[in-house]
């Protein structure tokens, strides 16, 4: 398998080879996490910029430790502070970023589409960290990892996505994912946040959560997204759980051996109860910890391809 | 392609190898052999079985993956994918024997040694090689050498096959396309 993407900017755009391959090397990542020397010096000389114009705690700090582990400088910057507040725009920052030297740009942005922008603008590689409710590849990458680090596989299991798909770049960077490494992809949410028109990527669409509750094997919580809901797609947020949290009743019903997942961070009590989350079926820890390795692997895949 | 040593050979080859190594190690002593991917960690296989053989008895094993260690990352283009690295033995302070196939440039055993610095301090590492062909880059030479061929041309290859990896044992130098 010969990798020449230099950036990664959605799993629509992968083939089922790539995404494997990602995987793949990802798996010999992971190792170096238990080295008592966690840092391997393959892209030692290199600089990484996490340019966040959103918030995160996770997805920054992996990229950074990822980054690190490989032996890459950093550079963190933020909207906040930065010249965008005088009004500087995207494609100006970047490259004068990378007019200092810069080999790869991690951003997220709120705007869709604006990783896609980057990387048409700059000459260095772009990894897309979450772009508006388009996608957010190495979160769809990392939860594949992890699935298949469960099962032994992901062809032929049927996971469902919950909760607010509307504005979720995680379910649909999940979505192109799973549906090409062969698995079932169910969307279950409230007709306000999952239109109808997802069933022609392939995928089925329910409002009905507890129709489905008892077939799936993989059950992925979306965070409902308070600060991207408009009050008139969205009634109260005991309405929500009633009827599509994942409460004790509900994971009573489900298979036996029905694997969690939440991508973070968790609204508590609203999508998830805690002693599931917590509970030894959940992946939710799992999944922080490949990604580590998977961001890893895609940060020393897109630095050395040539295009 | 030519085949420079059959199967029948190559069994000896790595006889009179493991004998060379048994005689310059102590069998009552700890001793780690660790194999270079993916052709060195089949034959420090071979190797620890002729050690133990011998009555060697406190053989510890692993297995090293230097991709991430290469200085020519940005150069190879297509990667091979990325293995775990191996060595969940004790090695500081104990005798290391590291294993590769071929030994060429020496680069990928000067990784090796920067990788190895990374996890520990053995008492001592020596290099064992089933084929030394010449070519060096680095000052770096094998205290063990099952073959030595006179300095090959860098457009020729020399591949080890064995039969756990490649269905047959063997070596063949084969003109690279």
């Amino acid at each position: 398998m010969n990798w020449n993407r230099k950036h990664l900017l959605s799993l629509q755009e992968l083939s089922a080879d790539e995404i494997r391959h990602v995987l793949d090397t990802a798996a010999g990542f992971k190792e170096v996490s238990n080295r008592s020397v966690k840092k391997v010096p393959a892209l030692r000389g290199r600089v990484v910029v996490n340019a966040f114009f959103e918030d995160s705690t996770r997805t920054r700090t992996s990229f950074q430790l990822a980054a690190q582990r490989l032996s890459a400088d950093t550079i963190e910057f933020s909207e906040k502070g930065s010249s965008v507040s005088k009004g500087e725009t995207l494609i100006d920052t970047a490259r004068n970023i990378e007019a200092m030297g810069i080999d790869v740009i991690v951003i997220r942005h709120a705007a869709a589409g604006a990783a896609d922008l980057l990387s048409r603008s700059v000459k260095c590689s772009v990894v897309n960290a979450g772009d508006g409710a388009h996608e957010h590849p190495t979160q769809g990458l990392l939860d594949l990892y992890t699935i298949r680090e469960r099962f032994g596989k992901i062809e032929g299991l049927k996971v469902a996505i919950v909760g607010d798909i509307g504005n979720s770049r995680v379910a649909r960077s999940n979505l192109w994912g799973l549906t090409k490494l062969g698995a079932e992809v169910i969307l279950v949410g409230p007709p306000t946040l999952l239109s109808k028109s997802f069933e022609s990527l392939g995928v089925r669409v329910v409002h009905d959560f507890d129709s489905v509750i008892g077939e799936v094997d993989v059950v992925n919580m979306l965070r409902v997204q308070f600060e991207r809901i408009k009050s008139s797609q969205f009634p109260t947020v005991r309405e929500f759980t009633h009827f599509f949290g994942l409460t004790q009743d509900r994971f009573a019903r489900c298979k036996k051996d029905v694997f969690v997942m939440h991508p973070g961070p968790m609204n508590r009590g609203v999508e998830i109860q805690s002693q599931i989350a917590d509970g030894p079926q959940s992946g939710i820890l799992a999944q922080v910890a490949n990604g580590l390795a998977v961001r890893m692997a895609v940060l020393y895949l897109v630095a050395g391809a040539k295009e | 392609m030519q085949t420079v040593y059959d199967q029948e050979n190559l069994s000896r080859l790595i006889d009179r190898l493991s004998d060379d190594i048994g005689k310059s190690f102590s069998k009552d002593q700890p001793l780690n052999i660790v194999g270079i991917r993916t052709r060195g960690e089949t034959l420090a296989e071979r190797i620890s079985r002729g050690l133990a053989s011998r009555r060697f008895s406190q053989i510890g094993r692993g297995v090293l993956d230097i991709t991430l260690y290469r200085d020519d990352l940005s150069e190879i283009g297509p990667k091979p994918v990325i293995h775990p690295t191996q060595l969940n033995i004790q090695i500081d302070a104990r005798p290391m024997l590291l294993v590769d196939d071929v030994l060429f440039t020496g680069r990928t055993v000067r990784a090796a040694l920067n990788e190895l610095g990374d996890f520990g301090r053995p008492s001592v590492i020596r290099l064992a090689v089933l084929v030394d062909r010449g070519g060096r880059e680095l000052p770096i030479q094998a205290d063990f050498v099952a073959l030595k061929l006179e300095p090959l041309a860098r457009n020729l290859r020399v591949k080890v096959q064995f039969a756990e990896d490649d269905g047959r044992d063997g070596i063949v130098i084969e003109q690279i396309p």
